[in-house]
């Protein structure tokens, strides 16, 4: 029965992650961006990633994603573990199954919106079309324009669109309000909430904005390259409720 | 079209003036390589299929005069395939209209028939009939420097007696597809020309009736050249033979050979500069480009690009860029080769040329060109797929920074704030900064190339005609002759001067080395003729043994005071040994000199004269040269002033093509490297100058550390050009080195000065455009962007 129920409690997680360490140099100075992280991600959870610059958010999201490799540790994902798996495995969890938003939009400036996020449906293997994905985000109106033509928060919702375009199994994102005003914030976290309860996709944001934890199912509150707590969000809130 | 490539097309379109300023380079180096190789390829197909079609021979022998009974005997010798005798003469010819002398080289055709070697082309009219004593073909470029017609008549002078002949057809030879009088530096095609006529009336002017005093032949498939030759020259010996010649000795073959390694040595070294230059400025190109994206290339990686797809997508640029500069070098090259190829169609007169771009130079300069250029971009290419993504996103660490090399040795307080940046800036990429003042050297030096033949050529003439040929006319006797003649020419009136030469041709050997040349004799203390020495002060020659051309000297490896053996290949045919006393500098020509006095002596023959040099009144040349022209003795007339000026004008027209090409791409390699140079470094400190700005700099102050740092790069590579140029110049010299002339490693003060303002005024072009996007540096928004 142990197993079992252990089995079935597995198909439920998406991201497991065990004992991750990450040392890095920057220049010339060595960074200890993770020191020992162990973490669950359950399917279809809205988590929060709570902490201060430097207590090593970015560095998680980025091993998780599959963007960079932790020193030491482990990351399994749907019965893979990223930390084995070669670059070409790598880019083919990139390319299906995750999806990023990035604190400062990180469009191509030289494509429109529709070409942004055209660039990642045409390596996906089931995308929507990028004129649906953008009308997810409220920007049916804006197809042609090019990140210079738009303001902020427009393009950080070209951006989730382009994460969610692909229909990733979990969309990541990187103090996706950090650059916009509160109003804007919120229209964005909107978008982030609906995708996540349209289509069930598993949303990690992390953030210092402890604002935005109201909105999670889970919060976790990094410190130091450690998690230092975990608590389940017993009172919910839907986005439009916040500010700051 | 994949969003991808959209992004390839807008970011090529924003670059479109750096890959402009590239892909001009590149086109300098597909279109020389184009135009180099097409060129080659022109007039090789045509010069094999005119030698072939035409039956142009192997082996020629020149004699005195042989019965023509010994044709026999000399066709049936082992390895002789086919064999024609012939009578060939020099005779001073009168053109209408034309005073100056002229000579022609007359060859007897078989009579009313194309011979069977060395066949003519008829490009109009038609041959003698077989029965016409008074009927010529003349060679087309003579006929053009005439507006000679068939129909037209014109005059020879044969064996002293005057003959009128009428044109009837204008022809080309494969024998005399480059048409130089022997010991010319230039084709004077006004002064010298070659007229075919038939044997008979030939024979019957020149007193060889049943006789021949030339022999052409081709080979048997297995026949070796050397053995015919020596066979050929055991026969004819008894009847003066000067020894038979290959083609490799054959003038218009060999000049066509001599003109063809040029050909190579140009689509070698020209494309390798440009192309080297090009894929230099590529690679900043790219690597800053690579550099700025940072974050797009860990965004592509980020939702699922492989490395390998990153980093095509930035080969596909550069591949844009390449190939933009192809399709400019094809076009460019095509037209160059067919400009070439018409200047070359003025030297070389063949029946028609076969000019066209083949595919496959086409295919090897692209290959070669995106070779280069991926080689180029290799680093950069490497640096976009091997960028991890998570690195990718974070900015790039601050660029590590060290005091100078200046400041280290504690020379810092000479110098602003604003100058140590410079330096500074320079000194983090050594290799960078070098590989811009090597870009720069090589506009520089390839500017030098340019102009340097010009004043090389400037200075062979200088010494020529200045320090060595002081004569105004050269006259060669029919034959040997008495002393008694200087006095004739010395009353003529308008001569000033007369001093006697006389010439024997000789074969000097040197252990297994051996060498066919004209030995001649001066008067010690001449004017007319001299020799000079390594220095150019005028050496005397000696009461005894010989002075040779420092090029003859190293072809047989002698030095002064070895022992030569000399063979007379005339009269009595004597065979001594002499010593050689001293080396001449001559840049045209292979020579031997001796004291006249001890020349005769060693010929045996006495005090005789075949040629005097002549001093004039300028007022009275024309009357003197028509008392020469009347002269039966006189067989040729050479005009020292004539030569100087026709060879001015071959100068004007071909070397100045050259020099306009050339200035053009060089400009544009030192316009791509320092505008490149430019545009890289305000990309990169765009947002250090707009700080400085906002503390207060000037927009003169900051054009300062950006400007400052070109200058500084332009300055460092015009010295670095100059030596460049100089190697390049060398080697080409060391390219051009022949029996007929060598050209001087002279480079003039004002071939430097040219170079370096050419250079200085790109380097000030691009700074200009450069400054003028500094100026409208938005301070706010630069400010703004997260580098």
């Amino acid at each position: 029965m142990a197993s079992s129920s252990r089995t079935a409690d597995d198909t439920e997680i998406v991201f497991r992650a065990q004992a991750l360490t990450k040392v890095y140099r920057m220049g010339e100075v060595e960074v200890h961006a993770l020191r020992g992280i162990d973490l669950e991600l359950p399917r279809g959870e809205f988590v929060v990633l709570l902490g201060p610059s430097g207590s090593g958010k970015s560095t998680l999201l980025n091993i998780l994603g599959g963007l960079d490799t932790p020193t030491s540790g482990q990351v399994i994902c749907g019965g893979r573990n990223l930390v084995a798996a070669g670059e070409r495995e790598l880019t083919e969890f990139r390319r299906h199954l995750v999806g990023f938003v990035f604190q400062f939009y990180n469009l191509i400036p030289s494509l429109t919106a529709r070409e942004n996020v055209a660039i990642v449906t045409e390596i996906a293997r089931d995308p929507m079309p990028p004129e649906d994905a953008l009308t997810l985000v409220g920007l049916a109106e804006r197809l042609d324009h090019f990140p210079s033509q738009l303001s902020g928060g427009e393009q950080q919702r070209v951006a989730i669109a382009r994460a969610i375009a692909k229909r990733p199994a979990v969309l990541l994102c990187d103090e996706p309000t950090g650059a916009l005003d509160s109003q804007t914030g919120v229209v964005v976290l909107e978008v982030l909430e609906r995708i996540n309860r349209e289509f069930g996709t598993t949303t990690v944001v992390i953030t210092h904005n402890a604002d935005i934890a109201r909105m999670a199912d889970r919060v976790i509150h990094l410190g130091d390259g450690r998690i230092s707590t975990i608590e389940r969000n017993p009172d919910k809130r839907p986005a439009r409720e916040l500010s700051w | 079209m994949t969003a991808l490539h959209r992004k390839v097309w807008r970011e090529l379109w924003q670059l479109r003036s750096q890959a402009l300023a590239i892909a001009v380079v590149i086109a300098g180096g597909v279109a020389t390589l184009l135009m180099s190789l097409s060129t080659l390829e022109a007039l090789q197909q045509t010069r094999r299929a005119f030698y072939r079609d035409y039956r142009f021979t192997e082996v020629f022998a020149e004699l005195k005069r042989a019965p023509e009974e010994l044709g026999a005997a000399l066709a049936a010798l082992p390895g002789v395939q086919q064999l024609e005798t012939r009578v060939v003469a020099a005779a001073r010819l009168e053109i209408p209209d034309f005073t100056d002398p002229a000579t022609g080289l007359l060859i007897s055709l078989p009579d009313g028939r194309n011979p069977e070697l060395n066949r003519l082309f008829l490009r109009r009219g038609r041959l003698p009939a077989a029965d016409r004593d008074r009927e010529v073909v003349i060679s087309e470029s003579f006929a053009e420097a005439h507006h000679l017609q068939p129909g037209d008549g014109l005059a020879a002078v044969i064996n002293g007696r005057r003959q009128r002949l009428t044109v009837t057809g204008i022809a080309l030879s494969p024998e005399h597809v480059y048409q130089i009088k022997p010991g010319d530096l230039f084709p004077d095609a006004k002064r010298y020309g070659i007229l075919w006529l038939n044997r008979s009336p030939l024979a019957a002017a020149y007193d060889m009736d049943g006789a021949f005093n030339s022999v052409v032949l081709t080979l048997a498939r297995d026949a070796r050249e050397g053995d015919v030759i020596a066979a050929l020259d055991r026969l004819l010996a008894p009847y003066g033979g000067t020894g038979a010649i290959g083609r490799a000795d054959q003038v218009s073959h060999s000049y066509l050979e001599a003109e063809f390694q040029q050909l190579e040595t140009m689509a070698r070294v020209f494309p390798t500069i440009f192309l080297g230059v090009a894929a230099f400025l590529l690679h900043v190109v790219l690597a800053r480009l690579i550099a700025t994206q940072r974050e797009q290339i860990a965004i592509l990686k980020a939702f699922g690009y492989s490395r390998f797809q990153v980093s095509l997508h930035y080969t596909q640029l550069v591949l844009l860029m390449t190939g933009l500069g192809l399709a400019l070098g094809a076009v460019g090259g095509f037209w160059l080769g067919r400009v070439l190829s018409e200047l070359y169609a003025d030297f070389f007169r063949f029946p028609w040329l076969d000019y066209r771009l083949l595919p496959s130079h086409l295919a090897l300069g692209s290959l070669i060109t995106i070779g280069a250029a991926l080689l180029g971009t290799f680093g950069a290419l490497r640096q976009a797929y091997r960028l991890p993504p998570a690195e990718a996103m974070r900015p790039e660490p601050p660029a590590r920074y060290r005091p100078t090399l200046v400041e280290r040795l504690g020379l810092q307080r000479h110098l602003a704030q604003p100058s140590r940046m410079i330096l500074r800036h320079l000194e983090r990429r050594p290799v960078k900064s070098l590989l811009a003042i090597l870009g720069i050297a090589f506009a520089c030096g390839i500017l030098m190339v340019g102009n340097f033949q010009q004043g090389a050529v400037r200075h062979m003439l200088a010494v020529q005609f200045d320090l060595a040929q002081r004569y105004d006319l050269a006259v060669t006797f029919t034959e040997p002759t008495s002393r008694r003649v200087l006095h004739e020419l010395a009353a003529l009136p308008g001569v000033q001067a007369v001093e006697p030469q006389r010439q024997a041709p000789v074969l000097l050997r040197h252990g297994h080395r051996t060498f066919r040349t004209g030995l001649q004799g001066l008067v010690r203390g001449g004017d007319l003729r001299r020799v000079l020495d390594e220095q150019f002060e005028v050496l005397d020659p000696p009461r005894q043994g010989l002075v040779l051309t420092d090029f003859l000297a190293e072809l047989l490896a002698v030095q002064p005071g070895d022992t030569l053996s000399v063979e007379v290949l005339e009269g009595r045919r004597r065979r001594t040994s002499v010593v050689v006393e001293g080396l001449v500098r001559e840049y045209v020509g292979v020579g031997a000199y001796m004291d006249i006095e001890a020349l005769n002596r060693l010929l045996g023959e006495g005090p005789a004269v075949t040629g005097a040099l002549l001093a004039l009144d300028p007022e009275q040349r024309p009357a003197v040269v028509a008392a020469l022209n009347r002269s039966p003795r006189v067989a040729g007339i050479t005009d020292r002033l004539a030569a100087i000026l026709s060879f001015d004008e071959t100068m004007a027209r071909t070397v100045l093509t050259f020099a306009f090409i050339s200035t053009l791409l060089a400009g544009s390699i030192a316009f791509g490297v320092v505008y490149n140079s430019a545009r890289i470094a305000l990309s990169e400190r765009s947002r250090e100058l707009a700080s400085l700005r906002v503390l207060g700099f000037s927009r003169a102050e900051i054009s300062y550390i950006l400007l400052g740092e070109l200058a500084l790069l332009t300055a460092l590579g015009i010295p670095c050009g100059f030596l460049v140029g100089r190697g390049l110049c060398w080697y080409l010299t060391v390219g051009l080195r022949s029996d007929f002339y060598r050209v001087p490693l002279v480079l003039e003060s004002s071939t430097y000065a040219f170079a370096a303002v050419v250079v200085m005024a790109s380097a000030l072009l691009s700074g200009w455009i450069v400054r003028r996007r500094l100026h409208r540096l938005d301070l706010v928004a630069v400010l703004k962007t997260r580098e």
